[in-house]
């Protein structure tokens, strides 16, 4: 029992971390109607900045403070020079585009930080275990991965529902021409969401990367899994992508640990321990499959355009 | 494909003849490396025709074109690991295999529609991935080594290095040819005509998601023959080889060749693959006067260069190098 409360808790944990990485690429696709490969790219880029930063001032808290904010100039770096000119153009285009970009960046970072993989050690207030149910140990640091998450989820709601900019975002989502008209500066708008998105995908990495190490490529398998899940939540729903990123985030974990039990009842151990693994990564594209089925525009669809 | 003497139909012509004279030049230089790099380009550009059937011709943006690569090469693989040489059985198990998988991923996939059909070919791609690294028994993610090449009848030696290279270029020949007149077919106006408008086409009377289907089929089985041909150029196969980038590299060549015409894909193809092992020589040699002999060391990060040079082609150069020799055209006649 404790066990399966552990998983659980690991699933929220994974799939709040996911949230963060698709919420930054449904907003860019509901508000700038723009497909970005080169999203996990700054996933991973938040990582190195990280590691480095933390290693320089000697503090992990600092170091990540840091390498967000350097994220997020990144980001709105990325924007002005190449995304401006992306927007209004063929999805093909989107794709094409940010795929070379997804080249460039996997070579800088091998240029400035080398081919081997960096480190990011916790410090050892994190690095240890609380109890949170008599008897029960979880890890510090998955906790507050966890509260972190929650929170920035919280603040996506309030930033895009309650206040003034949030406003203006959802303005220009449904008319980009009006909302300029009014005077908004709407390139600046757009920078600034895409900055967000970029920051979002930094947290999501930096905050992995002491449980994984930080490598070149890092961000491209996780980014086709943020992909299933904004298709699954309806693409450019931030809702949608918190609910699917969790529904993704516990199938996709207690698939793993639960998997090769549950074969095992049907199929001989051999045959079940080999299955097993491919069959649970295989699980959350099943999932998403199932979804289209029922529903092709995904659980929750964005208002449509 | 207009049959006019013009300067871009003169350069696609001479393209193909030039592939064809091919081993006669690495014959008489001695170039061996030449012959396997073009063999490799030839295998990729019928991989790049058949996505462009889908991609150019039916506005069916596959990003998950590379998965067909690995079954195709994966049906190679394991029948070969398990003593079936003979490709007389095979190739039709890569062919079905691959149109099988095409059936099924299609049919879930063309429900969608633009954006939505980009990730979920992508996603089920990656799912094919996850599928076949997972089989230990045909070496996981490290891939499998193929002993033995598939066995024709007598006079046929894949072996042999020129066989192997006229045989894959008379398949993307004949791939071509098919593809041609399928666009230029009666089923061909459908396809194309569901990608301008998908509600007239219906409101015509066409059924246009079947005819969509099997434009996807006959692709994906294109493309395993090519996954066929590559197993049996590489004497290996591995879950790398279906991996999401390498669907990205496919798209790259049709749009960067030009999704406009037949050929277009097969100039793509030439023209990124040569990019790509020219690439480190040639900011060696430009880093040269201001590094000295370090500059070397910067050849390995030519993708550093691809990058934006793909964001450039994107920006400027839409309809890629064949819809820019076709430009040319309409300069020299106004």
């Amino acid at each position: 029992m404790t066990l399966f409360i552990e998983q659980c808790l690991n699933g929220l944990q994974f799939g709040l971390l996911l949230f963060l990485l698709a919420a930054g690429l449904t907003l860019v696709f509901g508000i700038m109607d723009l497909v970005n490969l080169a999203h996990g790219s700054l996933y991973m880029i938040g990582a190195y900045f990280a590691a480095t930063f933390a290693a320089w001032t000697d503090s992990f808290v600092l170091g990540a403070v840091l390498a967000l904010l350097a994220t997020l100039v990144v980001g709105m770096a990325v924007e002005v020079i190449a995304m401006r000119r992306l927007y209004g153009r063929d999805h093909l285009d989107h794709v094409l585009g940010t795929f070379g970009l997804i080249l460039f960046f996997d070579e800088a970072v091998r240029l400035i930080w080398g081919p081997e993989g960096l480190s990011l050690p916790l410090p050892s207030w994190l690095n240890t275990a609380v109890t949170i149910l008599p008897g029960m140990q979880y890890s510090a640091y998955r906790l507050s991965i966890i509260v972190v998450s929650l929170a920035v989820a919280v603040f996506l709601y309030v930033l895009v529902m309650r206040t003034r900019i949030g406003m203006l975002i959802r303005a220009g989502a449904s008319n980009r021409e009006m909302v300029g008209a009014l005077g908004v500066n709407i390139k600046l708008l757009y920078t600034l969401v895409f900055g967000l998105g970029a920051a979002l995908a930094g947290l999501a990495g930096l905050m992995q990367a002491p449980i994984l190490t930080v490598q070149i490529g890092m961000g491209e398998n996780i980014l086709i899994v943020a992909f299933v899940i904004t298709v699954i939540g309806g693409i450019g729903s931030v809702r949608g992508a918190f609910i699917a990123a969790l529904l993704v985030g516990f199938v996709d974990t207690l698939g793993r640990s639960y998997l090769p039990d549950l074969l095992r009842l049907v199929l001989s151990p051999n045959a079940a321990s080999t299955a097993a693994p491919a069959l649970a990564s295989m699980l959350i594209y099943l999932l998403m499959a199932i979804v289209l089925v029922v529903r092709p525009e995904g659980l929750f669809p964005a208002s449509a355009k | 494909m207009s049959t006019t003497l013009n300067p871009r139909n003169i350069l696609v012509v001479a393209l193909l003849a030039a592939l064809v004279l091919l081993p006669v030049y690495a014959g008489l230089t001695g170039d061996r490396f030449m012959l396997t790099l073009f063999t490799r380009i030839v295998i990729l550009a019928l991989a790049a025709v058949s996505l462009n059937l889908i991609l150019g011709y039916g506005g069916m943006m596959s990003f998950g074109h590379a998965a067909y690569l690995g079954i195709g090469g994966y049906a190679v693989g394991m029948l070969a690991h398990e003593g079936i040489y003979t490709g007389f059985v095979q190739w039709p198990v890569a062919l079905a295999a691959s149109a099988l998988f095409a059936l099924v991923i299609g049919a879930l996939s063309l429900r969608t529609r633009g954006v939505y059909f980009i990730m979920i070919t992508l996603a089920f791609a990656q799912m094919a991935y996850y599928g076949i690294a997972g089989l230990a028994r045909y070496g996981g993610d490290d891939g499998l080594t193929i002993y033995k090449r598939s066995q024709f009848f007598a006079p046929i030696d894949l072996s042999n290095k020129v066989q192997f290279y006229y045989l894959c270029l008379a398949l993307l020949y004949g791939s071509i040819y098919l593809v041609w007149r399928l666009v230029n077919s009666r089923f061909g106006m459908v396809i194309q005509g569901s990608r301008s408008n998908d509600l007239r086409m219906r409101a015509i009377g066409f059924p246009t998601y079947r005819y969509r289907l099997v434009c996807f089929v006959i692709a994906g089985t294109l493309c395993g023959l090519s996954g066929a041909l590559i197993a049996n150029h590489t004497d290996f196969v591995s879950p790398a080889m279906m991996y999401w980038t390498r669907s990205g590299d496919l798209i790259i060549m049709v749009v960067l060749g030009g999704m406009g015409s037949v050929v277009g894909p097969v100039i793509g193809a030439v023209a990124l693959l040569v990019l790509e092992e020219a690439l480190p020589s040639v900011i060696t040699f430009v880093l040269h006067p201001f590094m000295g002999e370090k500059a070397a060391g910067y050849g390995e990060f030519w993708q550093i260069v691809l990058g934006p040079l793909l964001l450039l082609v994107v920006l400027f150069a839409r309809g890629g190098i064949d819809g820019l020799l076709a430009k040319l055209r309409a300069k020299a006649v106004p």
